[in-house]
């Protein structure tokens, strides 16, 4: 067994690797390296409770600081690892202090995409990734403020809601021809977009943001259309990119992520990675993905650890995701590339329904709305790969476990 | 400060209390009670912070609502006095609440 292990980045992969190394009996030294200042903790309510203020910052920690003592977990808080020496088993610090470890897991997350037109650099402009973005943001969210919001996707999508709740004057700027096109079908993009438009939101379509305008702080966004939107705040919701810089400058494998084999394995013997940072082989699907999910991270977090301890683990599972948007939950499960027939069960109209996504008769993904039920029987019908009736599927009166 | 005893799955008895105003499944998590896995936080999203609820205290909770019935309706080892510990929240009413955990999270 290792003597000596180091975790770099303290997210939900980061955090799951120090409790499950304990867990299992780790007993050597474990250091949890952290740029952010905070114990590690839930990013999720960022953009909903905790923006809204119904949760405080000590109640999205993942575990108190005893948890740590007791269990002789090194922490290095606010600290950037900032060089990687494969060759020499080494880890430098922002602060000058390096660490040697026998075993090193890359936990580094994702990183919010940045705008780069014009007039980004202004003042007002936000970005919702880690807790210390929260407080000026939750500032500017002044009732009556007018808010852009520029990406409808998730987290475009919920800080809109949340700033609605707070009494903001909200405008979501979409460069598709629907929110969140990458992540679900039409009809649920249109079922979440009229629920924005019935709270009042402002939600435009097809528009390509050219140009922040202001003097020293943003006061408007201009699109490619000509049309100019007023703003005393902007929020950019525009996608993440794999935080690979430490893994690619140390010479590791990186291609959109880290490039990890099903065990969690870098390009190097000793370094694994874990997490939204990782480009990972989904043997359910039969294919490489990149995932920013939190069950992503708590499940590939657990395989690396038991893999590190020699104990051969493969990860593979059928990951899930949510998000909520005022009183409606959007929850997905498996991944629907390749899917050959799209099958809507129930009716928009009445608030909960799926759609169900096939290749033959074999589910490989469903999105939900409203809907636990069929959220959860399709984590077990996909998972097991249950051959379906598509008739019956398509009748929402057959629960979905029972359409096979 | 409602008390809260639980049974952990090796049949462990932990008695905590926790402030009211926040969910059961946060004080389980506060205090490492063994087999809550509370992935999604709260969010009503993933069932692995399933209890089992003790007789006496079932009809004291307000009733499951849509989604966490559904939630449960595929979950392991579901039983009538099944609840998800994030959809109740602790108040003094509520001191002396026996919960169990299950063996298994999730499906």
């Amino acid at each position: 067994m290792s003597s000596s292990i180091v975790i770099v980045g303290g997210g939900q992969a980061g955090a799951q690797a120090v409790d499950t190394l304990r867990k299992e009996g780790f007993a050597g030294r474990l250091v949890l390296v952290c740029d952010e200042p905070e114990l590690p903790y839930q990013r999720p309510p960022l953009s909903k409770k905790f923006l809204s203020a119904e949760l405080d910052a000590d109640r999205l920690a993942f575990r108190h600081r005893a948890f740590y003592d007791e269990h002789k977990v090194e922490l290095m808080l606010g600290k950037r690892a900032v060089r990687l020496d494969p060759s020499g088993h080494r880890v430098e610090l922002n602060n000058g202090a390096s660490l040697n470890y026998d075993k090193l897991l890359l936990c580094l997350g994702a990183v919010s995409r940045r705008l780069t037109c014009p007039g980004s650099d202004l003042s007002g402009v936000h970005y919702l990734r880690a807790l210390a973005d929260v407080p000026p943001l939750r500032a500017a969210l002044k009732s009556g403020a007018r808010v852009l919001v520029i990406g409808g996707g998730y987290i475009g999508l919920e800080t809109a809601a949340t700033a609605r709740k707070l009494g903001c004057e909200v405008t979501v700027l979409e460069m598709a021809d629907r929110v969140m096109n990458r992540v679900v079908a039409p009809v649920v993009s249109q079922y979440f977009a009229k629920e924005h438009l019935s709270q009042g939101i402002k939600l435009l379509c097809d528009q390509r943001v050219v140009r922040l305008e202001g003097d020293g702080r943003v006061e408007r966004v201009v699109c490619m259309d000509g049309s100019s939107h007023p703003a005393d705040v902007v929020v950019v919701g525009v996608g993440a990119l794999a935080n690979i810089e430490l893994a690619q400058s140390a010479g590791l494998n990186c291609d959109n992520g880290i490039v990890v084999d099903e065990f969690c394995r870098t390009s190097d013997e000793s370094i694994y990675a874990a997490g939204d940072c990782t480009n990972h082989p989904s043997p359910h699907y039969g294919r490489r993905v990149r995932l920013e999910s939190v069950d992503n991270a708590f499940e590939q977090a657990k395989a690396a650890v038991l893999n590190m301890l020699g104990r051969p683990h493969a990860h593979d599972k059928v990951p899930w995701f949510w998000s909520d948007q005022f009183h409606h939950k959007l929850m997905i499960v498996g991944l629907s590339q390749d899917h050959e027939t799209q099958v809507l069960r129930g009716d928009p109209a009445a608030g909960g329904f799926s759609i169900c996504y096939l290749k033959g008769r074999e589910l490989l993904a469903v999105e939900t709305v409203n809907h636990a039920k069929d959220y959860m029987a399709a984590r077990k019908l996909i998972t097991e790969r249950t051959p379906m009736d598509i008739v019956k599927l398509a009748d929402a009166k057959v629960a979905l476990k029972e359409a096979v | 400060m409602p008390n809260i005893i639980f049974t952990e799955p090796d049949g462990t008895r932990r008695e905590l209390s926790a402030p009211a105003g926040i969910s059961l499944m946060e004080a389980a998590v506060a205090n490492r009670v063994q087999g809550i896995v509370a992935l999604c936080g709260g969010a009503c999203a993933c069932a692995t912070c399933h209890v089992y609820v003790g007789d006496a205290w079932l009809a004291r909770l307000d009733p499951r609502e849509e989604m966490e019935e559904g939630m449960l309706e595929s979950a392991f080892g579901v039983k009538a006095n099944s609840r998800l510990s994030c959809q109740i929240t602790l108040n003094n009413e509520l001191d002396g609440l026996e919960v169990t955990v299950p063996a298994q999270q999730g499906l």
